[in-house]
Order: C-alpha cells, then structure tokens, then sequence
C-alpha cells in the first residue's frame, strides 16, 4: 500500500490575511473592551480558506498509517480495531457537552457510566476498587506509586524506597519510580526469560517498597510461578504492582487479584479499543486492593441505594435504581492526578465496548489475541530465531540475529520493509534482554486471511535478506518519505516554523 | 465482539500450531486460576448498546441547562470541519508515530501544533502536548527543579485551585515544599512580600496565572520578572484558558520562561473533564528539559524535508529512570483537534471570538452586577471571559436556586475559597447570548430574599 510523495506546504505558508471563515459574528475592536496594555501587539497566524484546510490535512491523513488502513502486529501496543459504535456513543451531546462543574444531579448517567466501568473492570481484574483519574498508563503508574508511598508512611515504613523491576519491563516503569523518589532495584530474569521467586528472594528486603511486573511478560510469555513471587514480596512487607500493558492476554482466565498483586493499572486505549489516535489521548484506571482504596486519587464514584446506603459492590450490576455523587472528602486519598475527573469520553468508548462483549466475549478475546500471536510465531519459526519458542501468549519475540550475522540485515530493516508491503512494523529492539528484537503482537481482531499474508511477506522478506540483502536494507520506497536522518534532526533541532523577518 | 474467527479457522490455526484446543493455549496453574467467577455486563448488540447510553444520557440533564460554568473547561464553537478531520482514521487509528516514514502526515500536523503553540505564547518551543493544564503545571514544575536544583515552588493563590491541588499529589511524590502567594484586593497575585520571599534562593520557580482562577488579567507587571530572574527563580506562566492568548499580551512579553496551560478551547469538548490538552512552551535555555515528545525537521535519504520525532534521549523509553519524565502516551489527538480548529478559525477569526468573550462576559457581568445585594467582587480589575459576583448570602444557596430554574450559575467559589462563600465565579463565551444573561438576571433578581431565608 504505497503512500503518497507529495510534499504539503506548512498551513503557516498558506493563506492571505482577510481570508477569514464565517463562523462567529464580528467582534468588537479588542481595545474598545481592554487597556492597550494588556493585549498583544500581533498574532501573527494565517487565515486560510475552509477548503484550503480540508485539503491540507486531509492531504496529510493520506500520508499517515491507522488500523483502518492497515495490520499492525505492534508488540506490547494492542492495536486492534476500534469500533465506530464507540465513538457515536462518546459523541452523543448530552455526554459530549456535560461540564466537570455540573452538579451531581445534573450528572447522574455520566456517573453511572464511570461507575460501571469501574465496577466491571474491577471484577475482571480481581481488584477491590478502580480508580479511573490518571490519564494513560504512565500516569497511572505514578498514581500507583503515590499510593505505595502515602500507604508506607501512615503504616510508619517510610524507609520502603526501592521499586523492584525486572529487565523485561516497560521504560515508563522506572521513569515513574523516579518520579517518586524511589530507587529502582533491576531484576534479571532467568534463562526461560521468567523472574524466579528465589532471586527476588534474595533482593527483596525492609527496604522494599514495591515490585513492579507485568503477566504475561515483555516477551509475550506466562509467569507461572507468578503466585510465589507475590508471597515473597509480601513476606517481606512489600507490595505488587501489575503492569496492564500486557491485559489483553488474560481477561476472563486469570485475574492479578487472584495472582497477589495489589495494584495495577490498565491501559484503556490497548485492551479496550479506544483509538490510540496517534499517541494519546490514552486512559490508565489504577485498580486497589482492600486494603488501599482509601489511598485512591480524589474524586470516587460513590453509589447509593435508594435508601441512601452506599453501595460499593464490586461487581457490576444495572444502575438505574442507584443515585451517585463525587466524592472529594478522602482524607487519606494521594490527592488529584489531573485537572478533572477523568478523561471522560474514553470512559464511554471503554464501557460500549465492555457491553459489546460481556464476561463471555471478553474471554473470547483474549484467547483469540494468544491464538492469533502463536500461529504467526509457528508459522515464521522455521525462517527467523525465536528465542524463546513455546507456547507464548498474546505477542512473542523474534531475533534477526543470526539473520543480520549471515547478511547484514537488521530487525530495524525488516520493519522497514515490512512498512512497504502496507504493514506497521512490530515493535523492535524492546525488550532490552532480547538482541536484534521483534516483538509481534497481531490482537484479535485480525483475520486469518490477513495474518496468512503477513505471514508470507514477512517469509517473503526474509528470503530477500537472504538472496538480495541490499534490496531489504534500502526499504522503505513506497513511503511518504525514505529514511530519516535522525541525527540531523537532534543535532539541529528544528521544531517549528518561523514567520519570515519582517520588511 | 469483534473477532473474525470461524471454527475452521480456529481449527486450521490450532493444527499450525499443534495445540488441541483454545484452552490448551492459555491454560494456568491452579494457583492462580480464577477463584471468582466474573461479574461484567452483558453481551449487548449494537442496538441495545445504544439503548443502554440514550438512558445515560437522559439521567444527565446538564444539557438542558442555561450554563455560566467555566472555570477551566470552557463552552466554546466548534466548527464541524473539526470533527471531519479528526476522525479520519489516518489520524484517529494510528499509533505513535515512532516508524516516521508512515507518520508524515500527523508528524506535519504536529509540527504545526508545536508552531501554533510558539507563537501563541510567544516562547521559542513546545512539545507535542501532556495529559491537561494541571499535569503540565507539575511538568513544567519539574523542569524548574532539575534547572535550579531547589527543591520549592512559590505559587499564586490565583491559581486554579484544581492545577495547585495535582501540584501538591505530585510533590509529594518529588518531595517538593509548595507556598502560596496570596490574592490581593483587586483579585490579583500579591505581590508584596515576593522579593522577601525570594531573598534565600530557595524557590526553582515563580508560577502566576493570567487570566487567573477568578478571570483576572494578572499578567506580572513590568520589571517583576526581571526581579524573579535576578535570583536565578524561573518565572513560569499558566494558561488555563487559551482562548486569552488570541487577545491577551503572550506570555513571553511579560517574562514568562515557561509556560503551561490547558487547549480544550481549541476545539476539544469539555466532555465532563476530559480529554482535554495540555500544553508546555519555553524558552531554548529549557529545550533539554522538556518532558515528553517533540516533532523535529529534518530531511530523508534523497534530501527530501521529513518530520520525526526528536531529542528522545530525554524521555523514558530510552532513558529510563534519568528521563525528564515518565510521560508516554500523550494527548495527540486532542492536539490535532486544536491544530485544525486554529487553522479553521485563522486570526481573524480568533480574535474575534476573544472579542466576544470579553464583550459578553463585560456584559453579564455589568448586568448581575447592577441588581441590589450584587456587585463585582473585584471591580475595576480587566477580566477576560470569567467575573466573580458576590451574592447575597451564601453562593451555595444562590446557586441552588437557580438550579431550580434550570440555570448553571457558575461555580461556587466557598469551594476553594472560604473567605469567598459568598461568591460564585460566572464564565460567559461567544456562546452566551444576551438572552441568556438576561434570563439569568431575571433568576437572580427573585432570589435575594429566598437564598436569605434559606441562610
């Protein structure tokens, strides 16, 4: 799927002033209303015609990939499809237009849909409560840890300052440990690519504070000794931390309450199909145990019965005889995570999408995502190192090592040969541990028929390496643009436009 | 659900992969197998998924309210030609755009979201957005400290409430001291005590807002900056209602170093919180600093310009837990949303929609302001889209009256503010028509006596 070339002037090089759309009733004359000195002297922006706008950024959607145009076996990123159902509903106006300021009251099916979600989330995770403040992953990561560090000082453990990492772990892991000024402990995993209960044995100690994991793990497999590592932490007084990157490859078949962790966090925009719309917005619920709900950032969704009575079941169950209200009065809470309550229009695509599947559809998911991961790995097995080849869960790695050995060809240049058969590339060089990685994760909503020809293109490439290696290493040529020089890019950076030097 | 799979396919793949079922494939040991079985909806088509949401959007009535709330998500129009690009699934489905020669096209537009937000603050960059305005307070927080190496953060009372309220979760995680500078008579920062307060050095930043929680223009006057810059203090500006930038001095030309703030009035719904756009500017001296993604220009193998995101050494995926940030995932498309309606809507037609949100909210407020047993908390002082009236009695009451009569007052500013309970902050746009205003002035002039019985 070749993209187009051309190139799309800056809107800052397009438009002639008075070229103004008609959207607003003129204004009155700015310094009739202010004095002169608190107003700008320019705003030196262009007006451009609305067709000249259409034109400029439709021409630049059409030199961009989405899921719409295209496969992207993306390891650890969970891109699947995103139902458009999901999308009407968070646009309906009266969930659309409702302002974070409205009371209660005037409130109520906004609170609903935030209370459902939760609810559901927390019975199919295995947590006590869910928090859905934190505005992606990362941020829910850094809620987490809040957590911790508000729990160990009202328990009188303050000297927990030591996050426990293992060395298949996503970046933003330690990035937010740091951000609480906790010291990150790396773990190395064992030679089946598993973090073994004896060695966390050995580094855990009265200075633990949290163990940050993910299950499955960065290389797509099972921790089955997962329970035993959760005793070993929580002998030693600290807590476990589940990472949710990873979410889409248990739902319904084990949970990380019924593994031993205490915290967590999801990403929405993998697991439940909100569109990753390019890098956000995203939304990261944070999931408790008992035992640190009270620790949650401020406001929780309280329900009550029409008797006034609290209702803090955590299943889900139909809402229509209960009433809601924000709760801000948490003496214990971390506190806010962001401006407002949550990234509200998310919440409504999570919630469409958890009635579009139920408990039933949502175990069917993720068995078809492992499904669809180990009939790709089985079927490029015999044409690429698999490091570690069993049976994985939703996404598995692979190694160009040995390929780049017998040919110079990297797992970098395969990705970019990969995007000029109309495929995203997997994601390559994470995790750390893995040389020359590719890490493949296809999701479940992708047909047989479309992994069958990823599966001969990739085996199709690999030949090529083989055969041809420069004809791989010169991809990509149907893209937008070549290859980019990104030491040119850091060393002069170059990050906007500038308006031509007056006179 | 939305999984292609026939049993023949299921069948066909399982014997690829020479497994004898689905659950051979995820099977666990027992230990960790569920111990609950689980509790979440039931399985809806599309029909009844839309039934279910027609029924929560009909126990959320705010919509039929007349709305004077603003407050940091604000009412503002938004072309349709918005919401025709955004959804384009190029940009609504795509990922991080990481492998650049797919991402042409949405690195450009960021590119140009950078641009807008430069010269909007008047700063020399700006990344590629974080989570909102408050977040990007923190942030910008943060770069401040790793600038100075102090460990405080002196902040203008008139702050929105909520920004300063996540700057002080996140303090605690960074073990930072927060201090307040109080709000004067006029409704703007004090000013008096920060030369005493900055003698020690031991403050990274200075943070003002302009216009400020109780819509002030609180702008540091002249010579103040300088004042905060000679103690080697960053002065750090926020923004918590963008629309002002169309009209307002930009916040460079009154010494502001960095500036944070919040786009949803760019085109982004208020959508009961979020997502909206945060948003973070500085200057060059800060470039190292700033967390999170940036969109640079450079050229391919053949010389061609190409965009690709840059200087990410800075961030976490490469530098771990040395980033500036553990931000990952972003507000991208809430950041295209705003660069198209900034196209859309050029500067004339930014500045006429700053216009109008002066002229109406000079109006609401002049309108309120001259019943009996109301006034403009903070006469004289220039405001942009937002006043603070102070009622009779307590605005709590006041506002529950006018609930009553299907109007959204505002926000009640005994919320925040104990010493003004008696006071709500009204926000009126380009949306708020003068039959609007005069309706809500019809709603107050009956309640004087009922919000005193009801004291």
């Amino acid at each position: 799927m070749p993209l187009p070339a051309f190139d799309t002037p800056l809107i800052f090089e397009t438009g002639q002033d008075g070229r103004a759309n008609c959207y607003l009733p003129s204004g009155p004359a700015l310094d009739t209303l202010l004095p002169k000195h608190a107003l700008r002297d320019e705003l030196p922006l262009p007006d451009n015609s609305e067709l000249d706008v259409v034109r400029h950024f439709t021409r630049l959607s059409q030199k961009s990939f989405g899921i719409d145009t295209v496969f992207y076996p993306l390891g650890s990123c969970t891109m699947k499809y995103n139902p458009r159902i999901n999308d009407a509903m968070a646009n309906i106006p009266a969930l659309r237009d409702v302002h974070p300021f409205a009371p209660d009251h005037a409130a109520q099916g906004a609170l609903a849909v935030m209370w459902e979600l939760e609810r559901a989330l927390a019975s199919l995770f295995g947590m006590a409560a869910f928090s859905l403040n934190p505005a992606a992953g990362a941020h829910a990561e850094l809620a987490a840890l809040l957590i911790a560090k508000a729990y160990f000082k009202k328990k009188g453990e303050p000297q927990r300052n030591v996050v426990i990492v293992p060395d298949t772990a996503h970046g933003t892991n330690p990035a937010s440990a740091a951000m609480v000024g906790f010291k990150v402990l790396s773990l190395k995993s064992d030679a089946q690519g598993r973090v073994d209960p004896d060695e966390m044995r050995n580094v855990v100690g009265p200075d633990t504070a949290v163990c940050m994991m993910t299950n499955p793990n960065t290389l797509g497999l099972f921790e089955p000794r997962i329970h035993e590592v959760s005793d070993v932490v929580h002998e030693a007084g600290g807590l476990m931390y589940y990472d949710g990157a990873n979410a889409n490859a248990l739902m319904g078949n084990t949970r990380p309450g019924d593994m031993g962790f205490d915290l967590m966090h999801l990403n929405l925009h993998k697991t439940f199909t909100i569109p990753h719309g390019g890098g956000g917005a995203g939304a990261g619920p944070v999931g408790v145990a008992a035992h640190l709900i009270d620790f949650l950032p401020t406001p929780v969704v309280r329900a009550f019965d029409a008797d006034g009575n609290a209702n803090d079941a955590t299943g889900w169950r139909e809402t229509a005889d209960l009433t809601f209200a924000l709760d801000f009065d948490r003496p214990d809470s971390i506190g806010p995570m962001r401006s407002f309550w949550s990234n509200f229009a998310h919440m409504v695509r999570a919630l469409a999408y958890t009635y579009a599947n139920g408990a039933d559809g949502l175990t069917t998911v993720s068995k078809l995502a492992v499904l669809n991961a180990n009939y790709i790995r089985a079927s490029i097995r015999d044409v690429i190192d698999i490091p570690y080849d069993e049976i994985n869960r939703h996404e598995f790695v692979a190694s160009a090592q040995s390929l780049k050995r017998e040919t110079g060809v990297r797992a970098l240049d395969l990705g970019k040969a990969l995007l000029d058969r109309g495929y995203h590339a997997p994601t390559v060089y994470f995790p750390l541990i893995v040389p020359e990685c590719l890490m493949i994760e296809p999701t479940e909503t992708e047909s047989k028929e479309t992994l069958d020809a990823f599966i001969a293109d990739f085996r199709d490439i690999v030949a090529t390496a083989k055969s041809d290696p420069e004809k791989v290493l010169e991809t990509p040529v149907n893209t937008a643009v070549g290859r980019i020089d990104e030491t040119r890019a850091a060393r002069q950076p170059d990050l906007r436009w500038h308006p031509p030097a007056a006179g | 659900m939305y999984t292609p799979h026939t049993s023949r396919d299921i069948e066909a793949m399982l014997r690829v992969i020479g497994v004898g079922s689905l659950d051979d494939l995820v099977r666990v040991p027992d230990a960790v197998a569920l111990r609950h079985p689980v509790e979440v909806t039931p399985q809806l088509s599309e029909i009844e998924i839309a039934d279910r949401f027609a029924r929560h959007a009909a126990r959320t009535t705010a919509g039929g309210y007349t709305s004077f709330l603003g407050a940091g998500a604000y009412r503002h129009y938004v072309p349709p030609v918005v919401g025709a690009i955004a959804m384009r699934g190029e940009f609504l489905t795509s990922y991080t755009p990481y492998q650049a020669e797919v991402s042409q096209g949405y690195l450009q537009a960021i590119y140009e979201w950078q641009t807008y937000i430069a010269l909007l603050t008047g700063l020399d960059v700006a990344n590629a957005s974080v989570y909102d305005g408050a977040t990007a307070l923190a942030e910008g927080v943060i770069m401040a400290v790793n600038a100075t190496g102090r460990k405080g953060v002196l902040v203008s009372s008139a702050v929105h409430p909520n920004y300063r309220a996540v700057l002080r979760t996140y303090a605690e995680g960074l073990e930072l001291a927060v201090d307040e500078l109080p709000y004067g008579a006029d409704g703007r920062t004090d000013l008096s005590s920060l030369e005493a307060a900055l003698a020690d050095q031991r403050y990274a930043a200075v943070v003002v807002q302009s216009p400020n929680f109780f819509g002030a223009v609180d702008a540091l006057p002249a010579g103040v900056a300088d004042t905060i810059k000679a103690t080697k203090t960053v002065v750090i500006g926020v923004v918590a209602e963008a629309m002002s930038l169309a009209a307002l001095a930009a916040p460079a030309s009154w010494g502001v170093e960095i500036c944070v703030g919040e786009a949803q009035s760019f085109g982004n719904a208020i959508a009961y919180g979020g997502p909206h756009v945060g948003f973070i500017a500085a200057t060059t001296a800060h470039l190292r600093r700033i967390p999170g993604r940036l969109v640079g220009k450079s050229v391919d193998s053949a010389g061609k310009p190409a965009y690709v995101l840059t200087l990410q050494a800075r961030e976490q995926h490469i530098r771990r837990e040395k980033a500036t940030s553990n931000i990952c995932t972003n507000q991208a498309h809430c950041a295209l949303c705003a660069t198209v309606y900034l196209a859309a809507m050029g500067k004339t037609g930014l500045r006429d929609c700053a216009a109008l949100n002066v002229a109406r909210s000079n109006e609401l407020r002049d309108k309120v302001a001259a019943l009996p047993g109301f006034a403009a908390r903070f006469a004289g002082t220039p405001t942009f889209n937002e006043v603070v009236i102070r009622v009779p009695g307590r605005a709590a009451a006041v506002l529950a009256t006018l609930e009553e009569r299907q109007i959204l007052g505002g926000v009640d500013l005994g919320r925040f503010y104990p010493e003004l309970e008696d006071c709500i902050l009204m926000t009126a746009t380009e949306l708020t028509s003068s039959a609007d205003v005069d309706r809500l002035v019809t709603a107050l002039s009956e309640i004087p006596v009922r919000a005193a019985a009801s004291v």
